[in-house]
C-alpha cells in the first residue's frame, strides 16, 4: 500500500498544478464582479484552456479524462481559493442526461456552452407533493399541436433564478400508473409562463426557489426520451450525482472544533483536557478519517480502471449529521456565547452558529438521511423495497392528503 | 494511490475464508463455547500448519517474514469466523513483543518455537480493575524473580509463557518473560464473558523471570505493543462485525411478520444500513492502520487509535443490533447471536477500552500537531 500517484498520474497532477497556479484568477482580475460573474469568469477560463468538464468527450467541450484524473483535478483545484461553482447541477446531472438522451444536434448546441459556463442549467424535479417520493409529482403537460403546455409547481430548485435552461419531469398521463405517466423535457428558463420565487431558509439564506408554470409552452423537440419514459430518463439524471471523492470539506470539522476546544476554557482549564470533550472529538475524528480512507479506497479502484465499491455511499449519511452535531457541540463549548449569532461578537465570525442553522438542510438535500439509509439497505445490502400502497394503480386513484 | 491489498493478499484471504468455512463454522465455535476446553486445539494446530503463527516472524528465526498486510488479512478472517483460538495473545502480543524488544538470544529461542507452534505465548499486563496503561504495575521483579497477580490474562491457562509487566524495585517497570509451567506459577481459570476464549488469573510466587530485551521501560513496551496489536485486534473486530451484519440480514430476509419479510421494514433496513455505515468507517480506518503497521509509519499511534476506536464501536453496534433484529429468538441460548455479542465485548475489553483509545487518539493528534 502507498499513497503515491502512478507515474502517469503524477505527470497529470503536475500539469494540473502548473496550469492552476498560473491561471486561478487573482483578486484584481475579479474586482467588482458578483458571485455569478466570478463563477462564469473562472469557468470560461478553464474551458478556453481545455480544463472544463475534463471527463466529457472532446466534442462536447471536455478532454476525455479518466475518472482518476477527475479526482486529481478536484483535489488540486480545491487547494486554491476559486469562485464557488454554480455549475454542479448542470455539469453533474443535466449534462449526462443530455448526453444519453438528446439528439446529436442538441448536444452540439447545448453541451459546449454548458461546459464553458456561458449557459447555466438547473433541475426541476421536486414538488410540494413529491420529494423523497419523486414520482408522485403532479405538474401536468398536455399536448397542443407541436407543443406541450405545462402547468404546475416545482420546489427546491437551486439556481432557478440565474439559470438559462432546466431539465423538467412532468406528468403527461395521469390515468397511467405513477411511474409510467411521466415525460422528461428540457426548457428555456427565460420563457413566458415561468415565475420564480426564492424560498427563505431557516439559515436566513435563499439557495432554493419555487418555480411556477402557467401555460408554459415547450416544443415537443425538447422532449428527452419517449412519452411516458420520463422516469427512466430521470434515473439517468439521479444516478449521475457528482463524484463525491476528492476535494476537501471545509466549515465545521474536526480541525475547527479541536482548535476551539484548545482555546476555550472549561473550569479554568482548556476544554480539550476534559475527558468528555476528548471522547466526542475522537468519535468525530474516526468518522472523518473513515470517510477519507473510504475515498482513498475508491480512488485506488479508479486508478486501476476498476469501478469503486459501494464504500462511498455512506458519505452524506455520515457527513451531514456529523456537521450538525459538531456545530451544536461547538456552541456548547462556547457556553452562553453560543447563543449569540453576531459577526461582531461570535467566535470565528459566527461559523458555528451559521453551520448549526445550515446543517439541517444538508441532511435533507439530495436525498434525506432516511432515503440514503434505504438506498444502502436496498442497493448495497440487497434488502427488499418497502411495500407500496400506490403500486399497480392509476395515478389518479392514489390516496393523498389533498390534491390540488 | 494504491490503498488496497495485493493480489497475493486477496488470494490469502480466499484461502483463509475457505479454510475457516470448513474448520471454524459457528457450530464448531459453539462446541468450544459450551465445552470445558479453553480453546479449539484442532483448529489451532491447523492454523499453525498453515504457517499463520509464523507470518510476521523473520525468516532468520524460521518465520515466513510476510508483510503485516498479510497478518491483517488473517486477523480479519479469524475475526469473521469468531475463531476460538489464542491467536491474538500469542501472535499480536507475545510474538510482537519478542520481535520488537527481545534480545538476540531471546528471539533465537522463542521465535522459532512460536512459529512452529511448539509454544503459545500470552501477555500479562492487567491487574484487576487497574487499566494497564494507567500507573505502573503492582507486580514486582527483584533478584531475578517475579511476585504478584495478573488478572485477567487472555489465554493464560493455555500459554506456555507470558510477557509480564512488573515493577523493578523502586525503579521503572519493564517486561519479563515468565515460564508459565514453573511450579511457582499458579494458574486459576476465570470464567469469561466469552467462553470461547480463555481468561485466567496468574499468581506469581517468586517465579524466576528474565527481562525482555535490554532495559526497556515497561511503558514504552506497552505503548509500542498495544499500538501494533490495536490494528490487528481492529481487523478481527471488523471481521466479527461483518459476521453480525450478515447474521442479521440473513435472518431479516427469511423472517416474515405482518405478511412480509422483516427486511422490508424501514426500521430494520435503517438498522442494518447503520451497521454497514459503521463497518465501512471501521474498515476504512483499519486500512489506514494496515498501511501504518506495514510501513512502520510515524502515524501509527493515530492510525492504531482510529482503527481500534471505530472497530470497537462498529462491532458493539452490529452485535447488539443483530440480537435486536432476531427479536426473542436472538435472546435464546440456542441461537448464535450471543457469540458475536460476547466476542465484541471481550475484544473491546482487551488491550484498553474505548475510553482509553479515545484519549490516546486525541493525545496522538496533539503530539503530532505540536511537533
Amino acid at each position: 500500500m502507498d499513497f503515491n500517484d502512478s507515474h502517469q498520474e503524477a505527470k497529470f497532477r503536475e500539469e494540473v498544478k502548473a496550469w492552476l497556479s498560473d491561471n486561478v484568477p487573482s483578486d484584481p482580475e475579479m474586482d467588482g464582479l458578483d458571485y455569478l460573474e466570478k463563477a462564469k469568469f473562472w469557468q470560461k477560463r478553464k474551458y478556453d484552456a481545455g480544463w472544463a468538464c475534463i471527463r466529457w468527450p472532446v466534442e462536447h467541450g471536455g478532454r476525455n479524462a479518466s475518472p482518476i484524473e477527475q479526482v486529481i483535478w478536484n483535489q488540486e483545484e480545491s487547494r486554491f481559493d476559486t469562485p464557488e461553482s454554480i455549475f454542479v447541477i448542470g455539469h453533474g446531472m443535466c449534462a449526462p442526461t443530455m448526453m444519453a438522451w438528446a439528439s446529436d444536434e442538441q448536444k452540439k448546441r447545448y453541451l459546449p456552452k454548458l461546459a464553458s459556463g456561458e449557459e447555466v442549467w438547473c433541475q426541476l424535479f421536486s414538488e410540494p407533493a413529491g420529494g423523497s417520493d419523486l414520482a408522485a409529482l403532479r405538474t401536468r403537460a398536455e399536448k397542443d399541436g407541436d407543443d406541450w403546455v405545462i402547468n404546475g409547481q416545482k420546489i427546491w430548485t437551486s439556481g432557478a433564478h440565474y439559470s438559462d435552461y432546466g431539465v423538467l419531469v412532468v406528468r403527461t398521463d395521469p390515468s397511467a400508473q405513477k411511474h409510467q405517466g411521466l415525460s422528461y423535457f428540457f426548457i428555456d428558463m427565460k420563457s413566458a409562463g415561468i415565475e420564480i420565487k426564492p424560498i427563505k431558509q431557516i439559515s436566513g439564506g435563499s439557495n432554493f426557489n419555487e418555480v411556477y408554470f402557467s401555460n408554459l409552452r415547450v416544443p415537443d423537440s425538447q422532449r428527452l426520451g419517449g412519452i411516458g419514459q420520463g422516469w427512466q430518463v430521470a434515473l439517468t439524471t439521479l444516478m449521475n450525482e457528482r463524484a463525491a471523492i476528492g476535494g476537501g470539506g471545509g466549515g465545521v470539522n474536526f480541525d475547527s472544533v479541536f482548535e476551539l476546544a484548545r482555546k476555550i476554557d472549561r473550569n479554568g482549564r482548556p476544554a480539550i483536557e476534559d475527558s468528555q470533550v476528548r471522547a466526542k472529538l475522537a468519535n468525530w475524528y474516526v468518522q472523518e478519517s473513515g470517510l477519507k480512507f473510504a475515498g482513498y479506497r475508491s480512488m485506488t479502484a479508479l486508478s486501476k480502471g476498476e469501478i469503486p465499491g459501494p464504500e462511498n455511499s455512506i458519505g452524506k449519511l455520515v457527513g451531514a449529521p456529523k456537521q450538525q452535531d459538531m456545530a451544536s457541540f461547538a456552541l456548547d463549548l462556547l457556553e452562553a456565547s453560543g447563543s449569540i449569532w453576531d459577526e461582531n461578537f461570535s467566535d470565528s465570525s459566527g461559523l458555528f452558529q451559521a453551520t448549526f442553522m445550515a446543517s439541517p438542510g444538508g441532511r435533507i438535500a439530495g436525498g434525506t438521511d432516511e432515503i440514503m439509509a434505504n438506498i444502502i439497505a436496498e442497493r448495497v445490502l440487497g434488502m427488499p423495497q418497502d411495500m407500496r400502497a400506490d403500486k399497480g394503480i392509476p395515478f389518479t386513484e392514489i390516496p393523498a392528503a389533498h390534491k390540488s | 494511490m494504491n490503498f488496497e491489498f495485493s493480489e497475493e493478499q486477496q488470494l490469502l484471504r480466499e484461502q483463509a475464508q475457505s479454510f475457516l468455512a470448513d474448520n471454524c463454522s459457528t457450530k464448531r465455535v459453539r462446541e468450544t463455547f459450551e465445552s470445558e476446553s479453553p480453546y479449539d486445539r484442532d483448529l489451532w494446530q491447523k492454523v499453525v500448519d498453515l504457517g499463520w503463527t509464523a507470518a510476521s516472524i523473520p525468516e532468520k528465526y524460521q518465520g515466513l517474514e510476510l508483510s503485516y498486510l498479510n497478518l491483517c488479512v488473517i486477523a480479519e478472517e479469524l475475526g469473521r469466523s469468531l475463531a476460538p483460538i489464542p491467536f491474538s495473545s500469542s501472535v499480536y502480543l507475545a510474538t510482537e513483543s519478542l520481535i520488537l524488544f527481545g534480545t538476540e538470544e531471546q528471539k533465537s529461542y522463542f521465535l522459532p518455537r512460536l512459529a512452529s507452534g511448539e509454544v503459545i505465548g500470552c501477555f500479562a499486563s492487567d491487574e484487576a480493575q487497574r487499566a494497564s496503561s494507567l500507573g505502573g504495575p503492582k507486580t514486582t521483579f527483584s533478584d531475578g524473580r517475579i511476585s504478584g497477580e495478573k488478572i485477567p490474562v487472555a489465554d493464560g491457562s493455555i500459554a506456555d509463557f507470558a510477557i509480564v509487566l512488573a515493577k523493578k524495585g523502586d525503579l521503572d517497570s519493564s517486561a519479563f518473560i515468565v515460564d508459565l509451567n514453573s511450579p511457582e506459577v499458579e494458574r486459576i481459570p476465570v470464567k469469561s464473558i466469552d467462553p470461547s476464549r480463555d481468561q485466567a488469573k496468574l499468581v506469581f510466587h517468586e517465579v524466576p523471570a528474565e527481562e525482555l530485551g535490554n532495559k526497556v521501560s515497561g511503558n514504552m513496551i506497552l505503548k509500542a505493543i498495544y499500538d501494533r496489536a490495536a490494528i490487528l485486534f481492529a481487523w478481527e473486530q471488523v471481521g466479527g462485525s461483518e459476521t453480525a451484519l450478515h447474521m442479521a440480514k440473513d435472518y431479516a430476509m427469511d423472517r416474515f411478520a405482518f405478511g412480509r419479510p422483516i427486511a422490508s421494514f424501514q426500521a430494520i433496513k435503517h438498522k442494518l444500513a447503520n451497521m454497514y455505515v459503521k463497518n465501512t468507517l471501521a474498515r476504512s480506518n483499519c486500512y489506514y492502520g494496515a498501511w501504518a503497521i506495514s510501513t512502520n509509519s510515524k502515524e501509527i499511534a493515530t492510525a492504531a487509535a482510529a482503527a481500534r476506536l471505530s472497530s470497537i464501536q462498529a462491532f458493539y453496534f452490529s452485535s447488539k443490533e443483530n440480537i435486536q433484529t432476531h427479536g426473542g429468538m436472538g435472546f435464546t441460548w440456542e441461537f448464535d447471536c450471543q457469540i458475536p455479542y460476547r466476542r465484541a465485548r471481550l475484544l473491546a475489553s482487551n488491550i484498553g477500552s474505548e475510553a482509553i483509545w479515545q484519549d490516546k487518539l486525541i493525545s496522538s493528534i496533539e503530539e503530532t500537531r505540536a511537533a
